[in-house]
């Protein structure tokens, strides 16, 4: 009876998780335009989403930012981490401290503020998609330097030395032995970013040219207005992002078990 | 000759952008914060914010909205969170991930989602804007809130429990002194998750049509209204609190991983 | 650049200090190394072996000094441009590589043929015994295997000089001492220079041409394994290189010595009055009857060692280990006597008497029955005073009857008076030598401890005397 019951928790939170975003789905493939509304199957709402040019600009402007804020942030954060983590203490703490600002920070006030420097302070027009940039990239980096900084201290130190060692330059050392070492950090780090550059509303609306849209401020623009064809094409786009997330979900799990796997045999030939 | 090359050379970049972008803004934020328009130092914007019944309707309105998330957040995550670590299920690392995935999917289209129930539920939503906005955002920040407790009680040696059996506690008697204690860092982690992003994210309020203001609502206010200077201020009380409560709680390392969206 | 100069790397004058905090981790250090010597650095952890032995291979830049290799300043080259290669402590194999890869690391980046690299891995891994391995992944090596390719690692490159920072710390017994011959074989064969660091003295004796004792940054002997053995040259090599019995002894004739409460004769030709310090090997003790020896005592504790017995023998206030086949048993009486040969002297570094005091239950140092006053809470790092008990620094109430205290004080202070009942102790002079302005004395004290007294009066022979010893002279240390 108690397993029971805990397994009756779990299953009834994650229908309500999951109970919006599937029934969302449905209903995005049929013509209903309201959710309780009989409807017949249709494919309508997907040839709005990919047809409609200010909808397709969107989405490829979103993504399109994700990619190269998560870019730029990871290289700014990963050579800010193997720096900072090579530096003196206090150094390394003042750098730690600095770059946990953005993290706790609200993004309404990371957004606010960088828009106050920007455009009120330097000048910067916010058409030239430069605040923009900077205030995801800002939004980002500071989590590749905590997904980075871990794994270089999980590194035997001595292995850039052997590289040296054996005749590497310190350039060609960190490029072929360190960054290996790093990699799933960085890697990481860079999902990460991506994850926050796609969520992000509260940076993009103050620092984003009037006249682009991320999928977050588009949206709720379009929560605003009353255009049903935009409302439900959006339904659309909501069960491709599922899919999209499901497939990567499953993807990392598969990847996961694989590695669990290498580890168990790996093991089993050492004995 | 000589090595000249260095390896904490590499964080130059970084710190310069840091400095730049993380600094001189907060630098910015508090000159605007007690400057006027005219560019003379005041107090009257922090005296204004401490005197204006509107922006101290909108700071209790804030916090009342953020401890109901946070409490009802709890409740729902806390017996979730248990019964993953101690469930034996195959599949557990599955389950945990379907806790995760919806943190990926972008969260303006989850409370469109969301949005489109309810309106079928309640027809128009004006009619319960609180309880509205406790659902959104409970929606929204209830994976923030399972995956900290979850980690803390999978990283709970499970061998204080069999002592505390072992010396004769019954299991209510176990969870209450010995696994609800310890997973009180976890707890901690997971309300800074919850509680200060809840007081912020006015956009959950305003796509359930609630017009009522929060904290920030406010600064995009302000903002609008073109007094950036009033906005600093709130921004910087904002900063204010939000380091005030990360001191106390000391979860940041950590809340940056769940809020980063990593599998744990 | 002189291929053919007899030594292949000198150090000069090599000082190390960090800059953070001003310690010294290696001072004044100068050593030649000869082309193709077994040279190891031996000394605790600490000591400044690692420090130096990375100046070597370039990851630590002295702060003052030069390395020359074949006569030419390498001080400041980069450790890429070094033909010296490392084996690291913990291997340091690069995990996302396999074997070959690993391996020919070094080659690649010399820009050899692909065909060459092939034909020099393999030759290695023949030599490490691990033919065939070249595919394999460095986590499926057990910690032995990893070592071997973490050698041949550095081999491949044909470096003149290998360094090898305490290459077998983490392998088991067996493994180790397998290793150590395999890697003395491995030296013969290939004729290069290695330059090896271990705090194990053992296997510092066993592998080395030339071994060099560090301690707190300098060196205190460079030498043979067997000269560092028979011949230390202070009572740290002593100690740290093989098991020894050092007593504090003064010279009282020509090649005559009185330690232990013995006087014995020795080979060693120094100064009367001079004040050494004496090694004696536990092996050298010859136990003889009770009544025969030049010395007795009682024996207190007797283990099985294997091929002999360690034997441990309370003569007054000195302890005695000996390494026999005899086996007394504990609470006999035995007598101990030394050939010249056994016994090795050493100009002492300092004259300090040193005494041993238990802790009364109010605080205060007990010498047989006699107090002395010491504040204790100088003397534990961290004590205070809690009402009357004292505490640690966690607040932990300290026990006193666990504490003992070393009490050192030295000769020059120590004044005999006519009152036997005037000082903490008393005793007979044993020893009377002259040494120009003043005398010096041993008086053997009723407790069976030879104290050394400089006083400027002549006292005769046999005389009994009050020792006085000035609590404000004496310093105070814990027993650890």
């Amino acid at each position: 009876m108690k397993k029971y019951l805990g397994t009756l928790i779990v299953v009834l939170v994650l229908l309500l998780v999951y109970a919006p975003i599937l029934i969302l789905t449905v209903y995005s493939f049929t013509d209903a335009t309201s959710i309780g509304f009989a409807g017949h199957f249709s494919v309508h709402n997907y040839v709005t989403l990919f047809t409609t040019p200010e909808l397709a600009d969107m989405i490829w402007g979103t993504v399109a930012l994700a990619l190269g804020a998560a870019f730029l942030a990871t290289i700014l954060g990963t050579l800010g981490a193997i720096g900072s983590f090579y530096a003196k203490h206090k150094w390394q703490s003042a750098i730690n401290l600095v770059n946990q600002i953005p993290v706790i920070n609200a993004d309404v006030v990371t957004g606010f503020s960088i828009c106050i420097l920007l455009v009120a302070v330097f000048g910067i027009s916010k058409d030239t998609y430069i605040p923009l940039v900077i205030g995801h990239v800002t939004l980002c980096a500071p989590f590749v330097y905590l997904s980075v900084l871990p794994k270089l201290g999980q590194m035997d130190p001595s292995i850039y030395e052997a590289a040296l060692d054996l005749g590497a330059s310190p350039s060609y050392a960190l490029r072929k032995v360190v960054l290996p070492q790093i990699m799933s950090g960085v890697l990481s780090g860079f999902a990460m970013a991506i994850t926050l550059s796609l969520d992000d509303y509260f940076v993009a609306t103050y620092t984003k040219p009037a006249t682009f849209d991320t999928i977050s401020t588009y949206v709720v623009n379009a929560t605003r207005g009353s255009q049903t064809e935009i409302k439900t094409a959006l339904w659309a786009l909501s069960t491709i992002i599922f899919l999209i997330v499901l497939a990567v979900a499953l993807m990392m799990n598969r990847m996961q078990g694989r590695t669990d796997n290498e580890r168990r045999a790996k093991a089993a030939e050492r004995a | 000759m000589k090595v000249t090359f260095s390896r904490r050379q590499l964080a130059i970049p970084y710190v310069i952008y840091l400095l730049i972008f993380v600094v001189a803004p907060l630098v910015v934020i508090v000159s605007y914060a007690f400057t006027n328009g005219d560019g003379r130092p005041t107090l009257q914007n922090l005296i204004g914010f401490f005197t204006n019944p509107n922006t101290l309707g909108t700071l209790v309105y804030s916090l009342l909205l953020a401890l109901v998330t946070t409490v009802i957040c709890l409740l729902i995550a806390y017996p979730v969170a248990f019964v993953l670590s101690q469930s034996k299920w195959k599949a557990r690392s599955v389950v945990v991930m379907l806790f995760v995935m919806p943190m990926w999917i972008n969260f303006t289209l989850r409370i469109t989602a969301l949005k489109e129930i309810l309106t079928a539920i309640e027809g128009n939503l004006a009619f319960h804007p609180f309880f509205n906005s406790v659902i959104g955002m409970t929606y929204d920040f209830l994976p923030f809130m399972i995956l900290p407790i979850y980690t803390q009680l999978t990283r709970l040696d499970h061998s204080l429990v069999e002592a505390a059996a072992d010396l004769g506690a019954n299991p209510v008697q176990t969870f209450l002194r010995i696994t609800l204690p310890l997973s009180v860092p976890g707890i901690i982690s997971a309300v800074s998750m919850v509680f200060l992003p809840a007081m912020t994210n006015y956009v959950v309020l305003d796509m359930l049509y609630n017009s009522t203001y929060i904290m920030g609502s406010l600064i995009g206010s302000y903002f609008s209204a073109y007094d950036w200077h009033g906005g600093s201020m709130i921004s910087l009380l904002m900063l204010l609190m939000i380091c005030l409560f990360t001191l106390v709680t000391r979860g940041t390392e950590e809340s940056a991983q769940v809020r980063g969206g990593t599998i744990v | 650049m002189e291929k053919n100069a007899p030594n292949i790397i000198e150090l000069q004058n090599i000082s190390r200090v960090f800059d953070d905090n001003g310690y010294v981790a290696v001072q004044d250090f100068n050593l030649t190394i000869g082309r193709g010597e077994f040279v190891t650095f031996l000394g605790p952890s600490g000591c400044g072996k690692t420090t130096t032995l990375r100046m070597i291979a370039g990851f630590d830049l002295p702060t003052s000094g030069q390395i020359l290799l074949n006569g030419e300043d390498i001080t400041r080259l980069a450790p890429n441009k070094r033909p010296i290669n490392t084996v690291f402590q913990r291997y340091a194999l690069f995990p996302h590589m396999n074997i070959f890869d690993n391996i020919a690391f070094g080659l690649k980046l010399k820009k050899i043929s692909r065909e060459e690299i092939i034909r020099k891995v393999k030759r290695v891994l023949d030599l490490v015994d691990l033919e065939g391995f070249e595919d394999r992944s460095v986590a499926t090596l057990s910690g032995g295997q990893q070592q071997r390719i973490a050698i041949a690692r550095a081999l491949v490159n044909e470096p003149q000089i290998l360094l090898l920072d305490e290459p077998l710390g983490a392998l088991d017994l067996k493994m180790r001492k397998e290793m150590q011959l395999e890697l003395k074989a491995m030296h013969e064969r290939l004729g290069i220079t290695f330059i090896y660091v271990t705090h194990d003295q053992e296997e510092a004796l066993t592998m080395s041409d030339k071994i060099v004792v560090m301690s707190n940054g300098k060196i205190q002997q460079i030498g043979a394994p067997e000269d560092i053995y028979n011949e230390p040259i202070n009572a740290f090599v002593a100690d740290f290189i093989g098991e020894s019995n050092i007593f504090k002894g003064i010279m009282t004739g020509e090649k005559k010595v009185r330690f232990c409460g013995g006087e014995f004769l020795c080979m060693d030709d120094v100064p009367e009055g001079t004040l050494v310090d004496v090694v004696v090997r536990p092996e050298d003790v010859i136990l003889t009857g009770a009544e025969e020896g030049t010395i007795s005592g009682k024996v207190t504790d007797v283990i099985f060692k294997g091929i002999h017995y360690e034997i441990t023998v309370e003569s007054g206030k000195y302890e005695m280990v000996i390494q026999s086949t005899k086996t007394p048993k504990v609470g006999d009486t035995v007598g101990m006597d030394l050939e010249p040969d056994g016994i090795h002297i050493m100009i002492a570094e300092d004259h300090i008497t040193r005494f041993e005091a238990a802790v009364t239950g109010d605080y205060q140092l007990d010498y047989n029955g006699r107090i002395i006053h010491c504040d204790l809470t100088t003397v534990i790092p961290g004590a205070r005073r809690q009402g009357e008990v004292l505490v640690d620094g966690s607040g932990q109430v300290i026990d006193p009857s666990r504490l003992r205290v070393h009490v050192s004080i030295e000769p020059g202070d120590i004044q005999m008076s006519d009152d036997v009942e005037a000082g903490l102790t008393r005793g007979h002079i044993i020893n009377l030598i002259y040494k120009g302005d003043h005398y010096c004395y041993v008086v053997r004290t009723e407790h069976g401890h030879d104290l050394i007294v400089d006083d400027e009066y002549l006292w005769n022979m046999g005389d009994m005397v009050g020792l006085i010893l000035p609590q404000e002279k004496m310093t105070f240390s814990l027993k650890k």
